[in-house]
């Protein structure tokens, strides 16, 4: 018994900043099963099925279950998971570990956060959806927890930046290793990024104690997208950055160019923040030549994911050719399609071609007027953040997992199956939901199975609605084999260091970076990141210190 | 295989070019749609009390205003509703909706046209249109206002 004391205690004792990229991973996988097993209850009340009255001594209504599965997935999780990938991958190509009494902190701020926040959400005081749009008041603590949560971000920011500049000072006049500049472009567009969220929860704190008796519902919603429309690349980042990193190796093959990687992560910092009018196309109080400004910053933000699209297919046709395919298609089939992890991503970057194409539409003002706050957009955005942002997380937990903790992927063709599914359900709803919300204009998170006159209303619907149920019961089980198999390989008793991938799988590329003046320019990181700042004021220093000097005060309600 | 890298490198640059001249042209289209369809576009027509929007001014007696050949409509979105409760107007003439909120945030979206502004509490937002069909058309909350959300569905009836 005393040699395994021993060994359990020792499994992290080389590494402890994989105990902490474990609890991170592990506890944004929590939150996305605890949302999750919402999920299929909106799909099915899309469908005409209403279940909350089953849940009545829990849960009182279904917007208290959709702030919960919107909060959990969209805030919680992807964060989480943006704290575990984007501070472990520096460290490992670094060679260098975080300081750790800062990481355990950020963990500590991470889960004391989610707590607090937990209590009104579970407590239904704050069932504000997680746009938390005033004047709709949730309980302070909804607020304090959200802000707590957040700011353990800033601390990973801190965490990434020593490890770099700590590199830097190491290494002069080199080039950065390809992930951490991902990682260090990431983190700064957070930084820049998330001043309006913070800004707004000020606010929101000060507002929900008391201390003052209302807030400017338009100022609010503006801070509110100068961080939300950003916060879509915050989710999808980690996403890219091992699809650059690691799938090209997973697949068989190498990266095809580093230097252009590298321009995708710099566009991004550039262009992510100053873009988030295209939120509110549909508001008053801000003029349409501002909306104009950003519908063409949006377009811009479409290159990087286009440069995506190209790097990655042709990296993976580098790896297919190299496991033998042949011909015009030959590479596809030639892909290790039994490999977890190269499916989620290879499914999920299927789906994120008409999710791409769909953001689009969202992006141009006219389309956008047919669509706006419809079922078009969860249809939209369960295509991106829902499949390609969620299979990647849960693609590389089958081999992360095993990789921090020395314990083999368990039920491999469960795996795979969960994949599929996942995939598949996302796709029928998703399809559903585009449909729905632009021919019959159906809208978006809104209770329609348990009102009579909204199922009247949309009754012509009732075909695409069918395919809601279907999907919510596929995504069901999708969900219970992904967490079956996370679960089942974290907790067993079982380490056996040579079944597992001892090393992260960082690419080979073949375009490097050495002597290429595009790697050159973009390691400028400092300068990119004023440019970027300047980006900003210019887009909104206007609009908001207008909206600042102009505030008109609209105390609070609470409508659930 | 230094030949074949430089053949993606070419491919690549294309796709780059093809890339952003797509945006471009979408750019330009979409520029060219807002000033063609301008009425649509949610414009902010002053600011009110909130708290008083019930009691004075022009919301506090929302009604079908015809003006020449022409229509104002003065809408109150509240949590659950609309007033006026039902809005009549003709064919063939323009119709500009002037719309605020008393309590928090709401959707105005009348299916099968392009009106789909975001109606904010303290601001008003304006958006014209001309219905060319008559029949019924359903006005639609689609932003998320308390629990009787989805039972906030109000019609236009447009007259031969």
């Amino acid at each position: 018994m005393a040699v395994k004391t021993f060994s359990q205690i020792d499994a992290y004792a080389g590494a402890p900043e994989k105990k902490y990229t474990l609890f991170m991973l592990m506890l944004g996988f929590i939150a996305l099963m605890v949302g999750t097993l919402f999920g299929p209850l909106q799909s099915f009340n899309y469908g005409g099925l209403d279940l909350y009255p089953f849940l009545k001594p829990v849960f009182q209504s279904y917007y208290q279950g959709l702030t919960l599965h919107g909060v959990l997935n969209a805030i919680i999780f992807t964060q989480l998971f943006g704290q575990a990938i984007m501070v472990y991958l520096p460290a490992r190509e670094l060679g260098l570990r975080p300081n750790m009494t800062l990481a355990w902190i950020s963990f500590w701020m991470a889960l004391i956060g989610l707590l607090i926040a937990a209590v009104p959400l579970l407590g239904n005081a704050a069932s504000v959806l997680y746009t938390f749009y005033p004047p709709l008041k949730a309980h302070w603590a909804f607020y304090v927890g959200a802000a707590i949560f957040v700011l353990s971000s800033y601390v990973s920011i801190y965490l990434v930046l020593e490890m770099w500049s700590r590199w830097k000072k190491d290494n002069p006049g080199k080039i950065t290793p390809l992930a951490t500049y991902m990682s260090v472009t990431y983190w700064l567009m957070w930084l820049l990024a998330s001043l309006g969220l913070v800004v707004e929860a000020l606010f929101l704190i000060v507002w929900s104690l008391g201390l003052v008796t209302g807030v400017d519902p338009l100022l609010m919603r503006t801070l509110f997208w100068y961080t939300g429309h950003p916060i879509v690349y915050f989710w999808l980042l980690p996403a890219y950055a091992l699809a650059y990193t690691t799938l090209p190796r997973l697949a068989g093959g190498k990266l095809i160019s580093d230097p252009l990687s590298r321009l995708v992560f710099l566009l991004f910092l550039l262009f992510s923040v100053p873009v988030g009018f295209h939120h509110q196309f549909a508001d008053p109080g801000i003029a349409p030549y501002w909306k104009m400004i950003h519908t063409i910053l949006t377009m811009m933000v479409a290159v990087p994911s286009l440069i995506t699209a190209f790097t990655i297919a042709a990296s993976l046709e580098n790896a297919g050719r190299s496991n033998g395919g042949k011909g015009w298609f030959g590479w596809i089939a030639a892909l290790p399609w039994n490999n977890p992890t190269v499916l989620a991503f290879l499914l999920g970057f299927l789906a994120f071609i008409p999710g791409g194409a769909g953001g689009m539409v969202n992006a141009s003002f006219n389309l956008n007027q047919n669509i706006h706050n419809t079922v078009w957009i969860p249809g939209h955005f369960h295509l991106q953040v829902g499949t390609l942002v969620t299979m990647a997380a849960m693609g590389t937990a089958f081999w992360l997992i095993p990789h921090l903790t020395g314990k083999p992927l368990v039920a491999r063709g469960m795996a795979l199956a969960s994949q599929w599914l996942w995939f598949l359900g996302m796709f029928v709803m998703t399809f559903a939901l585009h449909w729905m919300g632009f021919l019959y204009a159906i809208p978006r998170r809104t209770h329609i199975s348990g009102s009579p006159i909204s199922m009247e209303a949309y009754r012509e619907s009732s075909a695409w609605m069918v395919l809601n149920i279907v999907s919510g019961v596929i995504l069901l089980v999708a969900a219970i084999l992904f967490f079956y198999v996370l679960y089942a390989t974290a907790l067993q008793s079982r380490r056996d260091p040579s079944q597992v991938m001892a090393e992260v799988p960082f690419t080979q590329v073949i375009s490097k970076p050495e002597g290429s003046s595009l790697a050159r320019l973009t390691e400028r990181v400092w300068f990119w990141f004023g440019v970027a700042v300047l980006l900003v004021v210019l887009a909104y220093g206007p609009v908001l210190f207008q909206m600042f000097t102009n505030m008109n005060p609209v105390p609070g309600q609470r409508l659930w | 295989m230094e030949h074949n890298e430089h053949i993606v490198e070419r491919y690549e640059r294309a796709w780059i070019f093809f890339g952003l001249g797509m945006i471009v042209v979408f750019i330009l289209l979409i520029g060219y749609l807002m000033v063609a369809n301008r009425g649509t576009i949610p414009i902010g027509a002053g600011r009110v009390d909130a708290t008083q929007v019930r009691t004075q001014g022009d919301f506090a007696n929302p009604r079908v205003e015809q003006v020449g050949n022409e229509y104002v409509v003065y809408v109150q979105a509240f949590s659950f509703g609309y007033l006026p409760t039902e809005i009549r107007v003709k064919a063939g003439r323009k119709v500009t909706f002037k719309i605020t909120s008393p309590d928090v945030q709401h959707g105005f979206q009348i299916e099968r046209t392009n009106i789909n502004p975001q109606v904010i509490p303290g601001e008003i937002v304006q958006v014209s249109h001309t219905f060319r069909q008559p029949g019924e058309y359903r006005i639609i909350c689609n932003e998320y206002c308390g629990i009787g959300h989805a039972n906030m569905i109000s019609k236009i009836i447009v007259e031969p």
